[in-house]
Parts: C-alpha cells; sequence; structure tokens
C-alpha cells in the first residue's frame, strides 16, 4: 500500500531522515517508536507530504507522490492524519468540522455528510457534541473528533502523529481505545508513539527509528521479548 | 447666546445650507464605503500572495515559485510605494494625472478608487499579521484532508485570521473614513468641503467646523458599535 525507497530530509544541513526504505501492507498497524529528534514524526509526516522529502520515494496505492504532476489534494483525502495537538478548526462546530472537508470538496451533499459525521461522533463516543465548539471539550474528546474528521473522508490508511502526547494522563485510555477499535475494524494504520502497551497490544509491527534511519523492526513479541540493536535495548530500558 | 443661535441659522437654514452638509456626509460615506470594499479585497489578495510566498521557502521548484515570486516582488513594490506616499499626493496624482481625461462626474469614483488602493497596503499587512497569527497546525489540519492551499485559506485560515484582527481593521477603516476629508483637493464636495462653502459663505469658521467635527465623530462610534457587535459574534466559539 505504501512503498517507501531511500526516503532522505534534511532542513538545511541537518539531515534528519538518512535513508529510509519501508514497505507498508494493507490491514498492518505499524508502531513507531523511538528517541525525540529520531526522525518518526518527520518520516510520518513525509508519507503525506505535510513535510517534502529531499530525496527518495514515495508510492502510495500504485501511485509515486513524490513525482511533482501527482496530484497530491486527491491523494490526502485517502490518507487520514491526526496530530499530536488535534487541530480541530476552533471557528466551527464540531460538527462543521467533521463535514467541511467532504462537503467543500464535493465528495458529499451537506445532508450525506451530516450524516455520516452523527454516525461517526457516536462512534467516537460523542453523539451530543455534534453543535459543540473545539474549546469547550476536554482534550481527550478533542481528540476523539480529531480521529471522526479523519475518517468522514473514508481513508484508506490512518496516520498517528503521536495523538496521546499532548493529553492529560488520564484521557489518554480514552483515544487509546477508539483506536483500537478503529485497528479491529481493519484500518491500515501508522502511529507514531510513545505509548509502549499500545505498540505492544495493538500493532502488527514494531519500527525503532534511530538518528533518521530504521535501526530495528519486528512484531511486537520479539520486538520487546528480544530486542537485539543495543540503542534499542538501551531506549526500552528507559521507557518501560 | 444670540450670536450662537444666529450662527447655528446662518450655517444650516439660510439658503437650506444643511444640504451641503446632508450631500457631504453622503459623499464621504460613499467613498469611505467603496474604497472599504476595494481595499479588503486588495489586501486580502496581497496579503496571500505574500503568505504563500513566505510558506513555500525551502521549497524552490518549478513555474508556480517563479509566477508566486514575481507576484510576490510587486506586492512588495505596491506596500512600499502606497505606504511610502502621502495619500493626499496619490489622489492629487490619481485625478490630476492618471484620470486627467475623465469627466468630474466620475470624480467620487476615482477618490474611491485612490483611496481603496492606499487602504489595501494598511489592510494587506494587517491581515498578513493575521494568517501568520494562526497556528500553522490549522492549515496542515485542513491540507492533511485533502483541501487545497486556496481552500484552507478561504474556509480555515482567513475566517480565524480576521476574527483576530478585526480590532486593528476598524481601526483601519475609522482612519480611512478620517482620511477621505482630502478629498476637497481635488474639488469633490465630502462632508470638510460642504463645511469650507458654508464658511467661505457665511465668513465664521465657528459652526462649521465644530459641527462637522461632531458629525465625523458620530460616524465614527457608529461603526466601531456596529463592528463591536460583529465581534462578540464572531468570538461566540471562544465561549467555554
Amino acid at each position: 500500500m505504501i512503498n517507501v525507497k531511500n526516503l532522505t530530509k534534511s532542513f538545511g544541513d541537518h539531515l534528519v531522515l538518512a535513508g529510509i526504505d519501508e514497505h507498508i501492507e494493507k490491514g498492518e498497524k505499524v508502531a513507531v517508536i523511538g528517541p525525540s529528534g529520531s526522525g518518526k514524526s518527520t518520516f510520518l509526516r513525509c508519507l503525506n507530504l505535510l513535510e517534502q522529502p529531499t530525496g527518495g520515494t514515495i508510492t502510495f496505492e500504485g501511485v509515486d507522490i513524490t513525482d511533482p504532476k501527482t496530484d497530491i489534494n486527491k491523494l490526502r483525502t485517502r490518507m487520514g492524519m491526526v496530530f499530536q495537538q488535534f487541530n480541530l478548526f476552533p471557528h466551527l462546530s464540531v460538527l462543521e468540522n467533521i463535514r467541511l472537508a467532504p462537503v467543500k470538496l464535493k465528495l458529499m451533499t451537506k445532508d450525506q455528510a451530516g450524516e455520516k459525521a452523527l454516525e461517526l461522533l457516536k462512534r467516537v463516543g460523542l453523539p451530543d457534541k455534534a453543535d459543540a465548539y473545539p474549546k469547550q471539550l476536554s482534550g481527550g474528546q478533542q481528540q476523539r473528533i480529531a480521529i471522526a474528521r479523519a475518517l468522514a473522508m473514508n481513508p484508506d490508511v490512518m496516520l498517528f502523529d503521536e495523538p496521546t502526547s499532548a493529553l492529560d494522563p488520564e484521557m489518554v485510555g480514552e483515544v487509546l481505545e477508539i483506536m483500537k477499535e478503529l485497528a479491529d475494524d481493519g484500518m491500515t494504520m501508522v502511529v507514531v508513539t510513545h505509548e509502549m502497551g499500545f505498540a505492544r497490544s495493538v500493532a502488527t509491527r514494531v519500527l525503532f527509528m534511530d538518528e533518521g534511519k530504521i535501526a530495528e523492526q519486528a512484531d511486537p513479541e520479539t520486538f520487546f521479548g528480544s530486542p537485539q540493536n543495543p540503542r534499542l535495548r538501551e531506549f526500552l530500558s528507559k521507557v518501560l | 447666546m444670540d450670536w450662537f443661535l444666529d450662527q447655528l441659522w446662518q450655517t444650516f437654514v439660510e439658503d437650506n445650507r444643511w444640504r451641503y452638509f446632508a450631500s457631504g456626509i453622503a459623499a464621504t460615506l460613499e467613498v469611505t464605503v467603496l474604497a472599504l470594499i476595494l481595499g479588503t479585497i486588495i489586501g486580502v489578495l496581497v496579503a496571500v500572495v505574500r503568505s504563500a510566498h513566505d510558506s513555500q521557502r525551502g521549497n524552490k521548484k518549478g513555474l508556480g515559485h517563479v509566477v508566486l515570486g514575481v507576484l510576490d516582488w510587486l506586492c512588495k513594490l505596491y506596500l512600499t510605494v502606497i505606504r511610502g506616499t502621502p495619500s493626499t499626493v496619490q489622489l492629487l496624482i490619481m485625478w490630476f494625472i492618471v484620470f486627467q481625461w475623465v469627466d468630474s462626474d466620475y470624480m467620487l469614483l476615482v477618490a474611491a478608487l485612490s483611496f481603496g488602493i492606499n487602504s489595501g497596503a494598511y489592510v494587506a499587512e494587517i491581515v498578513r499579521s493575521g494568517i501568520m497569527s494562526v497556528d500553522q497546525g490549522q492549515s496542515e489540519a485542513g491540507r492533511s484532508l485533502g483541501l487545497n492551499y486556496a481552500q484552507t485559506m478561504q474556509y480555515i485560515v482567513v475566517p480565524q485570521a480576521i476574527k483576530n484582527i478585526l480590532p486593528a481593521l476598524v481601526n483601519e477603516l475609522i482612519t480611512l473614513l478620517k482620511e477621505t476629508s482630502v478629498c476637497g483637493f481635488i474639488g469633490l464636495t465630502d462632508l470638510t468641503k460642504g463645511a469650507m462653502i458654508v464658511q467661505s459663505r457665511t465668513y465664521s469658521p465657528v459652526v462649521p467646523y465644530l459641527a462637522i467635527a461632531v458629525l465625523y465623530l458620530v460616524m465614527v462610534l457608529a461603526i466601531s458599535s456596529l463592528l463591536g457587535l460583529l465581534e462578540r459574534r464572531l468570538r461566540a466559539s471562544d465561549k467555554r
């Protein structure tokens, strides 16, 4: 589904991604972990071109998205993204947040999108918040709505950029629960996270990034049970 | 007291001189409103071009970037020239040089054009500061949903920017209204020119000039309270 070849990214002289090769299959749930500054968020943001790669290619569903001729807007409609800071639109109600993109991109009528939004709100456990504004909601609630907003586009893959890092501890669970349900429904997911419990129980594969490279990857059992890379061992000893 | 009543009579009632004030207010408001509309359109367009150019840094590829570079250069030239010269001089150049062959029936339109172009430069920088004040995550969220740059600006960034800059825009509108008082330089009978004509008939400056000071003040207060109402409505989404 997503094929990454020799992906590099540098900000000025600073090399953040030092050549990444990665293949993500449909239905996989890939957790990306690593110390801060290891390039994991940059890697994720390259996948939908929020960051323009410096070199290498990324193909998504057979289309080279790094080709300047590719209509990236069209491809992004099939890649949902959830941000650390939620990034809900504060001037719009929850309902308008969710239905904005499907309506403006003429994928659905206003009524269809509204219906879909209410259905999604039910799914994330917030059926009575349609008319609320983001600032009236807790962080956990906002993130669940951000997930609903991304799902409203019926994406083929969901990218999560540290979705629980900005939350108060007691709200982490409710967001992870929604993500777990999404995973159980078969969604393809790439999740940059510090939640080792989530990586262990939900991911089908875990990547460890260090200094702009994927230093190790394995299924969660092997990954956490018998890590090989010394940097990974050190990292796990600190976070577990 | 008798003197004052006599002055009032001479200024407003005799020869129906109140008409100079009435038609003066109409001319002043017409120039202001037309200039406001034009200035807002120019201002938003220039601000979007400048912001688009700023956000392109580090991605200097393709024809699009060259076009944007030229547009940005033109915008900067416009801002420099317009903000660097007095609006009165611009008005004189507009009427006596650029539109010297135009019939005096169109004087009001030329004045509105001149003030609109002038105001646009100030509005542009206000709007640009507003666009910069909106968190980067907002446009990233919009783009990640598949909206293009223009749609993201239109539905997500600019509405929030406008809310942030409304007080500064009200300020600019008040300045604009008061600056139109130099319209008399090209012979347009606005409120100030009307008072000057009345003074030339009554040979007494006190009542006409104090009267228009009060009239300008009333217009400014009306604008402020009207826009204050709008501001409160826009802030509805901030309530917790």
